[in-house]
């Protein structure tokens, strides 16, 4: 299973302060993701910095994130929650036999008009 | 005017319309748009991780050829503008990672974000005007309501693309006026299609452009206009029974190089 | 040759912890002059104070330095003790060692290295001091008070009952400010009208005070107890004289599209307008931009019915020049703008409105007339989100709101929704909070009725997102203790916007001279011990101009600003600061530099005939202070380029001697 990463690495590679949040929930309010997560952005936040990072590595969360930033533009502290689950995510597929998104099932999830955009991105998330 | 223009993969593909529209009308600008000699795919999303060079270095290498050639680069796809947009202002801020980098590329000059970086869109209101626009209108759209949707990838992180009112843009609408629409504000206009979950997930796909459609419809959108396309990819495959189109063609169509784009 | 004493201060640790005390002492112990030099815990203390006088009379001393916290803290207080052990006050000096030296020193050694040079250079100066006298200037028995709002009033009020001259500048139409479109007031639910208009009649009525209505304040000069200041009084276009506020003018008007700002443009008013029923003074106003006479002559209605004769389209703005011994600001605040909050769709939706708004659709003399009704549709709410802290409590990179908590908004988004409960049990009503903060007296009770008492629902966690979707409001919020993101419908959305100082502020601060922090708010002469005297003498502070602040601590602090204005208008003259400029007349060539720099107004040129060394007479051009004007800001001895001018007690010669100390 995943070991898990240490907090100081997560918060370097994200560049994300921790300290700076003052729990208000808005990361999570905005979420468009939030039913698809088991943690939720401000969990991230949260337990990143108590040091109880395997639960997240482990959860399926990280791949639910959409990228698309509104928690970040919408926090009110600057806290940039969805840079620290980017970072979780690479500490995971960045593992050898850790790639969520294999080339060979690819082909299975094409439709005749989905964009080169959806795929190259979904590889850049999901895989090393 | 010459500026330097980035495709990306998908203008070459599945988008084609949305490139071929965007270079045909700026030539009626006055502008051409110069292709990068030998770009490389975007990636199509920006890794935010601080240690994640090699995702950077097709933006740089773009970014590097527009500013030795003295032009802006223009992008015109929302990942694409997304991405370069968010590398720039990598270089031009965190020495660290220019450097590193630098040390990939390796041709004797380190590139540190001097190059100017624009959407279409924003090429349209800073370079051009819609004054100008408005006054090569042909074919005017005689009060279309059109819903601009822009997705997250055109405002987010609104620090640095810096291109508009994040919360409550203007630049779509302003140009759907200027071709003689009527545009439609409504609140998940700058919420998320979904994005590349379609992959994987098609169900919160659905979801997330249901809400989108839905919000513009009961606002009154007649169509729905999108710079990116994977955004119109997931409102059309989810059953938008209203058009969605880029927004270039309905430019082109304005302009009178296109015919009627209500397909 | 001077005999000095040098005593260093601990501050407790302050000083202490980052500056060995001892050593500086010792150190200075051999400097030019000093004969004496010990160290002591608290040197400001009693015990401190009669160290030194003892010190004085023991060991002889003409000259003090006093190595401490920054002068602005006790340097009159060191000088008062110098005073009576029989020195001259000015022949004190404070080397700054804790400001400038132990708070931003880590390093014990190179803080007591900095502390040493620092003793070194106050020596230095001491050595070169002269006693000074100051100057006696007049008190002009009068206070300015800027701003008509709860804060102006209550400070009016207190000062003319204590017997002095008080005038009001509000730039709106009418006094009443904030308070006056206030329903009720938490936590004791008193109507905020009933208790406040009767305040405005006491002003209007007191003889001592003269109300400055839509008028601003244009130019300040002078300085404490001798300010002259410019009055702008707007042109209204109504002889508030003659006006008796009958109110027909306002019903003939043809214009009435123009937006209410008094209902927050919840609903519309006429061209000319007054603002509400209980005006002061109830007098009409036109809006120039929005009557049809003054914009191009096609109208004169009001003039037609106007019995009184009151209108008059000629009226021009008129400037009025006053002497006051005392300015009071009391510019108060303003909710921020929800521009960068769209995601909250207020610009979107009618029906997301601000906490203000909603007090004016709940008043009874609002635009419901205090039925709660949705602005878009007129139709009863059923389900209200009221979401706190939109634009308080942001960091500064968030780029987006405010740094400080706003203090009144769960208190009154509390009253708001028991309210509400209150009169219409079949509405359900919801709180997104991060915080709930309460401390006052009464106030935690108040929230917890809410709660208990009346059911609101109060829900641990922020909105996120509010999408207008026909008639009804999507609310997607997070509910933290539940861990569940909720998804409302609502007809109406609150928000608690953040408060910000009034605009007019920043302007007024620079003609004061008065120094504001970055959120600009006025700052206080010290945070803790003079909360309601800026830095500026005979300029204090009153009200939400220095911070936010609730009723109940508004009206305490006018109260206490006005009884700092008494005491200040109470004196018959003031003693000036010694600290002038003067010009050597030998040395003066009368180029006219220094009067052009002079930003008081001080210098003045005379001619004067001088004797030459032959007895003839020659007449010569040269400069003047007024030592009464003059502030001691010294751009006037850096200009000179003859180095005739000069600064009692900052000398060029004084200056030189501490650069010279410290650079030895």
């Amino acid at each position: 299973m995943n070991k898990a990463y240490p907090t100081e690495e997560l918060l370097r590679i994200s560049g994300v302060n921790p300290n700076k949040c003052m729990k208000c929930g808005k990361c999570s309010a905005t979420c468009p993701a939030y039913d698809e997560m088991e943690y939720h952005p401000h969990q991230f936040v949260s337990m990143v910095n108590s040091g109880d990072i395997e639960p997240l590595m482990n959860s399926e969360s990280i791949f639910k994130c959409l990228s698309c930033f509104a928690c970040v533009d919408r926090c009110p502290r600057g806290v940039e929650p969805a840079k620290l689950i980017e970072a979780v995510r690479i500490a995971v597929v960045r593992k050898q036999g850790n790639n969520h998104l294999l080339a060979d099932d690819v082909p299975n999830m094409l439709d005749d008009e989905i964009p080169q955009q959806a795929i190259v991105s979904a590889f850049r998330k999901y895989s090393k | 005017m010459k500026l330097s223009y980035f495709p990306g993969c998908t203008l070459k593909n599945k988008a084609k319309s949305l490139d071929i529209y965007a270079r045909k009308s700026s030539e009626l600008f006055g502008i051409t748009l110069e292709e990068i000699d030998n770009w490389q795919c975007c990636g199509g999303v920006y890794s935010t991780a601080k240690n994640d060079v090699a995702t950077k270095l097709a933006s740089v290498r773009a970014l590097k050829q527009a500013y030795e050639k003295g032009q802006a680069l223009v992008t015109v796809c929302s990942a694409c503008h997304n991405v370069i947009k968010q590398t720039n202002h990598l270089m031009k801020n965190d020495t660290a990672i220019a450097k590193k980098i630098d040390r990939y590329i390796n041709d004797g000059s380190m590139y540190t974000g001097q190059a100017q970086v624009y959407h279409y869109l924003e090429m349209l209101r800073d370079i051009v005007g819609f004054d100008e626009i408005r006054k090569k209108v042909v074919n005017p759209l005689n009060g279309k309501k059109i819903g601009a949707y822009y997705g997250c990838l055109l405002l987010r992180p609104s620090s640095v693309m810096q291109m508009d009112n994040p919360e409550n843009p203007t630049i779509m609408e302003e140009l759907i006026s200027a071709l003689g629409g009527q545009s439609i504000i409504y609140a998940n206009r700058n919420e998320c299609c979904g994005g590349y979950i379609a992959m994987e997930s098609g169900e919160l796909a659905r979801k997330k452009s249901n809400q989108v459609i839905e919000n513009a419809k009961k606002a009154g959108a007649e169509m729905i206009i999108t710079a990116c396309p994977l955004c119109r990819y997931n409102l059309i495959k989810n059953g938008s029974d209203i058009p969605v189109v880029y927004f270039t063609e309905l430019l082109a169509q304005a302009l009178g190089i296109k015919g009627d784009t209500n397909e | 040759m001077q005999r000095i004493g040098v005593f260093v201060c601990w501050c407790g640790s302050n000083i202490a912890s980052t500056v060995d005390v001892e050593r500086v002492s010792e150190a200075l112990k051999n400097e030019q002059g000093v004969v004496f030099s010990t160290n002591y815990q608290y040197m400001c203390s009693q015990a401190g104070q009669d160290l030194i006088k003892s010190a004085v009379k023991e060991h002889r001393l003409t000259g003090i330095v006093v190595c401490s916290c920054s002068p602005r803290m006790h340097e009159a207080t060191f000088r008062k003790a110098a005073r009576s052990a029989g020195i001259n006050p000015y022949m004190v000096e404070i080397a700054n060692i804790r400001e400038q030296c132990s708070w931003v020193h880590k390093d014990i050694i190179t803080g007591t290295e900095k502390a040493i040079i620092l003793g070194k250079a106050a020596i230095a100066k001491v050595n070169l001091n002269a006693p000074l006298i100051p100057g006696e200037s007049p008190v002009t028995k009068r206070a300015l008070v800027i701003g008509g709002g709860i804060a102006g009033i209550q400070t009016a009020l207190d000062i003319a009952e204590a017997g002095f001259l008080v005038d009001i500048v509000e730039k709106k139409p009418t006094i009443g400010g904030k308070m006056a479109q206030l329903d009720k007031t938490f936590p004791t639910l008193d109507c905020s009208a009933c208790i406040l208009t009767p305040k405005m009649v006491d002003v209007a009525q007191h003889e001592k005070i003269r109300i400055f209505s839509y008028s601003e304040v244009s130019s300040v000069k002078g300085f404490v107890g001798n300010f002259d200041v410019t009055i702008k009084k707007k042109a209204r276009f109504v002889n508030e004289n003659i006006c008796t506020g009958c109110g027909a003018c306002v019903e003939k008007c043809p214009q009435k599209k123009i937006p209410n700002e008094f209902n927050l443009g919840m609903d519309n008013r006429s061209a000319i307008y007054i603002p509400f029923a209980q005006a002061v003074p109830k007098v009409a106003t036109i809006d120039p931009n929005a009557c049809n006479m003054l914009k191009n002559g096609k109208c004169g209605l009001c003039a037609r019915v106007c019995t009184a004769g009151a209108i008059d389209y000629t009226q021009k703005d008129e400037y009025i020049e006053e002497k006051y011994g005392a300015i009071v600001v009391a510019t108060g605040f303003n909710p921020i703008s929800m521009e960068k909050f769209d995601e909250y769709a207020y610009s979107q939706s009618r029906d997301v409105i601000t906490s203000l708004e909603f007090e004016r659709l709940t008043n009874a003399a609002g635009p419901t007339g205090g039925k709660l009704l949705r602005p878009s549709d007129n139709k009863h709410p059923h389900t209200i989100v009221f979401v706190q802290c939109v634009g308080s409590r942001c960091s500064v990179d968030s780029e987006k709101g405010k740094e400080y908590c706003s203090k009144i908004c769960c208190m009154y988004t509390a009253k708001h929704a028991m309210l509400v409960r209150d009169k219409y049990p079949d509405t359900e009503v919801y709180v997104f909070y991060i915080d709930v903060r309460t401390p006052g007296k009464a106030f935690d009770e108040f929230y917890r009725r809410a709660v208990e008492e009346y059911g609101v629902h109060y829900i641990k966690g922020m909105v996120g997102k509010v999408v207008p979707e026909g008639e009804k409001l999507k609310v997607q919020a997070s509910d933290l203790i539940e861990n569940k993101q909720l998804h409302i419908d609502a007809d109406l959305v609150v928000l608690a916007a953040a408060i910000e100082p009034d605009k007019s502020a920043r302007g007024l601060a620079t003609m004061l001279t008065a120094s504001m922090d970055t959120n600009d708010f006025f700052t206080e002469a010290h945070p803790k011990l003079r909360p309601v005297e800026s830095p500026t003498a005979g300029v204090f502070l009153s009200g939400t101009c220095q911070g936010p602040k609730d009723i109940p601590e508004t009206v305490s602090q006018a109260g206490a600003a006005a009884s700092k204005v008494i005491a200040l208008l109470n004196k018959d003259k003031l003693l000036g600061n010694p600290c002038v400029a003067h010009s050597n007349e030998e040395i003066c060539n009368g180029c006219s530099q220094c009067e052009r720099v002079c930003p008081y107004g001080a210098i003045s040129y005379i001619n004067k005939e001088f004797k030459m060394p032959d007895r003839s007479i020659k007449t010569r051009r040269i400069a003047v202070v007024n030592p009464a004007i003059c502030q001691g800001c010294g751009a006037c001895t850096v200009t000179c380029p003859s180095g005739a001018m000069d600064l009692k007690g900052f000398t060029s010669k004084q200056i030189m001697a501490e650069v010279d100390a410290i650079c030895r």
